[in-house]
């Protein structure tokens, strides 16, 4: 094997493995819509899909942005706490008499500042994004309580709830999925036809070579925690439109739904793998199975018992392919030359030698 | 080959994918709803007629706050067997969490499967609502129980007991038990801002505060066990450390009499401090039949679902619609009057004690 080839390998071969990866959670798809049909006669329906995708329309806000911070090999875990403020916020401050078309920018730009602080933590300061998320994933969610309390706010008028699970008129997509779809056209273009997607990609590749490439690294990381914070935001502002009342403590522990709808999507949890199109197949495998198991009326413990399995294959799938790909390329090479050899390991020690 | 090609089919892929999934899902969804169209005809609203039939087939779904609670469990068993004595079928449906917006979905999908009736102990009383107002445009009876919704989203609520009964109950029991019916008392509830215990000891303190009765009786401190074992059985050993004359701790939850009476029934206590409150008769059989625990009080659960288990039926056929002065016919516990805003009261808590614990399994 030529150094040239060993060189050339991975970026076709990732793109490959990818569009495995799309394949493979499209087949569960529509497996799933097998056994959810045989299951329930309701399932595939259009008011089955309203409620299913309306119900799953926070999660899949949250795991677009994600998707681009895990491509960067970072992670954010404060979304679900970020949601819970801007809902406790929206109460609070409708309480205190603002109008609805104050209160949502206003807990917009929260979002924006919980996300801007997290990323000062952890490009300026450089504390690891998992500590640091931790961290606010309990603080933000601490204001929220210091905010609302205990207590709901209930009596937005219906003129805006409405949005939050009604359809489109004419169609079987309620608003928060309209603004999802846009949403994630939004994050497609950007991650896989921008300069700055590419950036994200080189960054969660290789952060040092990526900088001395002239990638604003921090800059970049920046900006993808900030657009996290305000979708959390937005998140939380239609969550509480959708449930028609505001607290305190909603989606606690939708974090790990969306990391999991990440994974489960294909984004590489060590960066520089994943697509937007992966990510939204994931959202419909969720959905779908969630649905399915609901409707097919199997208890809720084996909704959430299948979704773990899943993500373990998720995580465990790739993992051991690459092994076995490692094996054989060891011993492929290992008549050939040591240098070539030492090359085919690069994948495993993503930040190592390669800049 | 670059990325950037890819990137570009992959994008267009995803539209196309999600068009299709829309259309497939549009053309299936005009079908089914015009099938939907013929049914209904068990509305719950509009004019109550008494004499019509109870629905053939009749499904209810009951919905409690979470998996897994063996007290709500004993409560839709009650839900169980008013429908089966109904001729109906029940199914049991709760979510793995209790978060506000778990039980949506599954209110979605009995909405769906176009049940009759639908009872649910809500997580929220308001993030519930605009499921169960869909449901309902659907023609689904809905009952909550045990944990109300607001009182718009559901046509009957089951409430165990008023509040103000438990209050009351708890303090008579306590003043009953401790000689003379004076000295120090503690309460040891669940968490600080749990709203039934706090809507309760609200109550105690009224009572103990109005009632000339109770004049002797002084309330010393309301501990917070937050419904956990370990951390109520601390409680009241800080309770009895910080009060050495206390004479009773009253616990309004099933946890924390669990507990306290764990700690005082054979420790040099026993005796000198009463434990009452609210309690399961399998969790305090012991207590009771040893002597340590005199009395304590709760009401059937069984009988709160039995109850909601005939006013969903009710409901359902037509026969009520959940006015101020409807009555209905609860089985084995008789005839109910619904009252204001739709509640129905299954009547004084049940006291507990060794001539009639052996009466009861739950």
């Amino acid at each position: 094997m030529s150094a040239e080839r060993a060189a050339a390998a991975p970026a076709p071969r990732r793109l490959s493995e990818l569009a495995r990866w799309e394949a493979l959670i499209f087949l569960l798809i529509v497996g799933t819509m097998v056994l959810g049909s045989g299951l329930s006669d309701e399932f595939l329906t259009g008011d089955n899909f309203s409620f299913t995708s309306a119900d799953m329309a926070e999660i899949a806000l949250m795991a677009l942005p994600l998707t681009l911070i895990v491509i960067t090999a970072e992670i954010d875990l404060s979304v679900a706490s970020i949601l819970g403020l801007s809902s406790a916020l929206m109460g609070e401050l409708w309480v205190a008499g603002w109008p609805i078309e104050a209160i949502i920018p206003f807990c917009l730009l929260v979002g924006a500042v919980c996300g801007a602080f997290n990323a000062v933590l952890i490009t300026r300061v450089g504390l690891p994004s998992l500590a640091v998320t931790i961290g606010t994933l309990t603080m933000y969610r601490g204001f929220a309580l210091v905010v609302l309390g205990d207590a709901a706010v209930a009596d937005f008028p219906e003129s805006y709830t409405r949005y939050g699970f009604e359809n489109v008129p004419g169609t079987i997509i309620p608003y928060p999925v309209a603004l999802f779809g846009v949403l994630a056209i939004v994050f497609a273009v950007v991650l896989h036809k921008t300069k700055f997607g590419r950036e994200i990609y080189a960054i969660g590749a290789n952060q040092e070579a990526a900088f001395f490439s002239g990638v604003r690294v921090k800059r970049i990381k920046e900006i993808l925690f900030v657009v996290s914070g305000i979708v959390a935001a937005l998140a939380g502002v239609i969550m509480t439109l959708r449930l028609a009342s505001a607290r305190a403590d909603y989606g606690t522990g939708f974090e790990l739904t969306v990391v999991a709808a990440v994974v489960l999507g294909g984004v590489s949890i060590f960066g520089g793998k994943g697509s937007i199109v992966g990510v939204i197949l994931a959202l419909f495998l969720l959905g779908g199975i969630r649905s399915a198991l609901t409707l097919g009326q199997i208890s809720q413990e084996w909704v959430t018992i299948v979704t773990g399995a899943l993500l373990i294959a998720a995580v465990l799938g790739p993992n051991l392919v690459q092994r076995a790909r490692e094996a054989r390329a060891h011993s492929r090479d290992r008549g050939r030359s040591a240098r070539s050899g030492s090359l085919e390991h690069r994948p495993r020690e993503k930040r190592g030698t390669d800049e | 080959m670059s990325r950037r090609d890819h990137g570009w089919l992959r994008t267009l892929f995803a539209i196309a994918l999600a068009s299709v999934f829309a259309l497939a899902f549009v053309a299936c969804g005009e079908t089914r709803d015009d099938e939907d169209d013929g049914g209904g005809g068990t509305a719950a609203e509009g004019e109550a007629n008494p004499e019509a039939e109870i629905p053939e087939g009749l499904e209810v779904v009951s919905i409690p706050k979470q998996l897994g609670n063996p007290y709500e469990e004993i409560e839709h068993d009650g839900v169980k067997e008013a429908i089966e004595e109904l001729g109906g079928s029940h199914r049991y449906e709760g979510p793995t969490d209790a978060g506000a917006s778990s039980q949506v979905p599954l209110i979605n999908a009995a909405a769906q499967q176009g049940v009759d009736a639908l009872i649910i102990a809500a997580n929220d009383p308001n993030a519930v609502c605009p499921a169960l107002d869909q449901a309902r445009q659907r023609d689904v009876a809905i009952v909550a129980m045990d944990s109300d919704t607001a009182p718009e989203c559901r046509s009957i609520f089951i409430n165990q007991a008023s509040s103000e009964d438990i209050g009351d109950t708890q303090i008579e029991m306590v003043c009953e038990q401790i000689e003379g019916c004076e000295g120090e008392i503690a309460i040891l509830s669940a968490t600080p801002n749990a709203t039934n215990q706090n809507t309760w000891i609200e109550f105690m303190e009224e009572e103990l505060e109005e009632n000339e009765k109770y004049a002797n009786l002084e309330l010393v401190e309301i501990a917070y066990g937050n419904d956990d074992d370990q951390k109520s059985f601390q409680e009241t050993q800080g309770l009895l450390q910080a009060y050495p004359d206390l004479k009773g701790i009253i616990a309004p939850t099933t946890v924390g009499i669990a507990a306290a009476a764990r700690y005082i029934c054979g420790s040099p206590y026993e005796g000198k401090v009463v434990v009452t409150g609210l309690g399961t008769p399998n969790q305090m059989r012991k207590f009771v039949k040893s002597g340590c625990v005199e009395e304590f009080a709760l009401w059937n659960p069984a009988d709160v679902g039995y109850l909601a288990g005939h006013a969903a039926a009710n409901l359902a056929a037509g026969r009520i619609t959940g006015a101020e002065g409807e009555t209905f016919e609860a089985g084995r516990l008789g005839e109910y009057e619904i009252g204001e805003n739709g509640e129905v009261i299954l009547g004084p808590p049940t006291r507990f004690n060794q001539d009639n614990i052996d009466d009861f399994d739950f």
